[in-house]
């Protein structure tokens, strides 16, 4: 099983390379990616300096075009499509039919990944993906239990990537709306969800309060650790109760799971994060590694280590972290 | 391009009711003016109180009284299970398909089955459209992200044969989960749900904190809590050569809002008279944001 890491600049993808990931992957400067952040990602200089470093080490590159281009635009996604292949990148993460249509025509050699943001999570759409563009890979949405992770892969044409770490999407990936409908930009269209520009904060007599385009995201009282407003992960009233309806501040982490995710067939690991530090970067990297090398070596008596499982925890979304939707109670 | 006016299709139930509810709900949208009816479950294969056999049933009468009827399917398969009913739902209709995933898609291609395809299959730009219709799409739906000016340029150079239909009237499908929100709402596991979506006929609430209602649960799905309504938008349809309006399920008022399409469509000077009367039939308000290139909760 493979560890991907993210890259949102040079010295994070360097940090990865040097931790060992067996795989990075990156973005460009716009929003033909879903990590569409002022100051992140790569211009063609950059992106040119990043290939050569991860190959001169033996590390794979990545390039995700996973956001989905509009009739107007669709000249500069495909644009950044050549790019890629002309950098001689090791695989293109894709989503959208049209842009994948394009990228199969025209550089047939090119190894192909099926974006998390195509929202396929079982063997017939898989096997649509496989036929008509020939992807090799595919990123599974965090909707599934591990047992049901384990049927589509008996059952997929390609390749399995699945989510090991980071920010945890509540929603399918690539069907997801809740930000465009509050802020006009989202994932799909824009590559951000709950964008920064979006975003304001407030101290009023009833506590410090995040809005997202005006709507109330959440409000703190004192003594309570205030999160970036994440649209689903504020506090808001249903039925009079007032709570995380839709899910806490928290991060997806698989530690526990390493040994079940190889012994089912996953090729691969990811990290969410392209937006994080290269010290987050760093710490992620190293720790998945050793528990990748200590699963590989010994499946059987595979225990989380109390180091790894800290300072995972201390990088997470809130402090805590959860299974997600690989354990049956969480949803 | 055509120039007629749009006909009317009524969307799938998007919530939970009784199988008497559904049925008399259907009894009545035989009367009214809809071209077309969408019937089955999209949103959660454990809503069984209606098996196959009885959509086909009310779809048959439904047909009978001149209706096209079309069979949605599940928006979101997890379970192996779902993808061998999904299978069976795709070889087994009588009446066309709605895909609502590229499960369903792969499934109508492999069975050289033309199909139609709702607002979840993600279209965003005229070569996926070309795609999907060399594979047997002949009719989609405008993902309901995308506004008016971005239809205009799908329409350009719209497949040959390719007919459009647009969300425009209901709350906006907006979120799926693996997690059901209503269950986490009432405290229960999803596996023991209690079915208390049939609590919920147009699914619950959810505020912000000094209670503006912004989402509409509906088990693993979430909506917008406001209404959307493109009526007073018809002149735009025909310019643009919409073929065909959705108007989404409610518990209320689904038979008046259809009327009131109906008559505009007719008559497309005087939408606006419908205005106050139309905003009596939302659980809570309006919003046309995303059909103006706007957020999609705006009312602009």
């Amino acid at each position: 099983m493979e560890l991907i890491c993210p890259a949102g600049n040079l010295p994070s993808l360097k940090a990865a390379v040097d931790s060992g990931a067996d795989a990075v992957y990156i973005g460009f400067q716009d929003d033909t990616n879903a990590r569409h952040f002022a100051g992140l990602n790569f211009n063609d200089k950059r992106a040119a300096e990043a290939v050569a470093y991860a190959h001169q080490h033996g590390t794979r590159v990545f390039v995700a075009i996973n956001t989905y281009p509009q009739v107007s635009a669709f000249e500069r996604w495909q644009q950044s499509v050549d790019k890629a292949a002309q950098l001689g990148v090791d695989a293109l993460i894709l989503a959208d039919i049209g842009l994948l249509d394009y990228a199969a025509e025209r550089w047939p050699e090119l190894r192909l990944h099926l974006s998390v943001q195509a929202s396929a999570t079982n063997p017939a759409s898989l096997r649509f993906y496989h036929e008509n563009f020939g992807i090799q890979r595919a990123v599974l949405p965090r909707v599934l239990s591990v047992k049901q992770v384990e049927q589509v892969i008996s059952e997929s044409p390609v390749e399995i990537e699945v989510f090991g770490f980071g920010s945890l999407c509540v929603m399918v990936e690539g069907r997801c709306l809740l930000s465009s409908y509050a802020t006009g930009q989202s994932p799909n269209t824009y590559g951000a969800c709950s964008p920064g520009s979006a975003v304001r904060w407030k101290e009023t007599p009833r506590g410090l309060e995040s809005r997202l385009n005006g709507v109330l995201i959440d409000r703190y009282g004192e003594g309570e650790n205030a999160g970036y407003p994440t649209l689903c992960k504020g506090r808001f009233q249903v039925q009079e109760k007032t709570g995380y309806a839709i899910e806490e501040p928290t991060s997806l982490n698989t530690l526990a799971l390493i040994p079940d995710l190889m012994r089912i067939g996953v090729s691969a690991l990811k990290v969410e994060g392209r937006q994080r530090s290269p010290a987050y970067v760093k710490l992620i990297t190293r720790v998945l590694r050793a528990a990748i090398d200590a699963a590989k070596k010994d499946p059987d008596n595979f225990s989380v280590d109390a180091e790894w499982m800290t300072s995972l925890e201390q990088v997470s979304e809130g402090t805590q972290t959860t299974l997600g939707a690989y354990a049956r109670p969480w949803q | 391009m055509k120039k007629s006016a749009p006909k009317l299709a009524l969307g799938p139930i998007l919530y939970y009711w009784s199988k008497q509810q559904v049925e008399d709900f259907y009894r009545d949208i035989a009367d009214t003016a809809v071209d077309i009816v969408y019937l089955g479950e999209a949103i959660c294969s454990k809503r069984r109180l209606l098996r196959g056999k009885d959509w086909i049933g009310i779809g048959e009468q439904l047909q009978a009284r001149g209706k096209t009827v079309i069979l949605s399917t599940l928006t979101l398969l997890e379970a192996a299970s779902e993808l061998s009913a999904l299978k069976r739902l795709c070889v087994e209709s009588p009446f066309l398909v709605e895909a609502n995933d590229i499960a369903a898609v792969q499934i109508l291609k492999e069975l050289g089955k033309p199909f139609v395809t709702g607002p979840s299959v993600n279209i965003y730009n005229s070569r996926s459209l070309k795609k999907l219709s060399e594979m047997g799409l002949h009719r989609w739906t405008l993902p309901v992200e995308l506004s008016a000016n971005e239809l205009a340029r799908f329409q350009q150079d719209r497949p040959e044969n390719m007919e459009t239909e647009v969300f425009a009237w209901g709350r906006l499908p907006l979120a799926y989960s693996a997690r059901c929100f209503t269950a986490r709402a009432e405290n229960l596991q999803k596996d023991d749900c209690q079915f208390r979506c049939l609590d919920h006929p147009d699914g619950l609430l959810l505020s912000t904190r000094e209670d503006e209602a912004f989402l509409c649960i509906n088990g693993i799905q979430t909506q917008s809590a406001r209404t959307v309504n493109l009526l007073g938008e018809t002149g735009r349809f025909i310019e643009l050569g919409v073929d065909v309006l959705r108007i989404s399920p409610q518990s209320r008022h689904t038979v008046d809002i259809i009327e009131r399409f109906s008559q505009v469509l007719n008559e497309p000077q005087s939408p606006e008279r419908f205005n106050t009367e139309l905003e009596s039939f939302m659980p809570t308000t309006e919003c046309n944001g995303y059909w103006k290139g706007e957020a999609g909760m705006d009312q602009c």
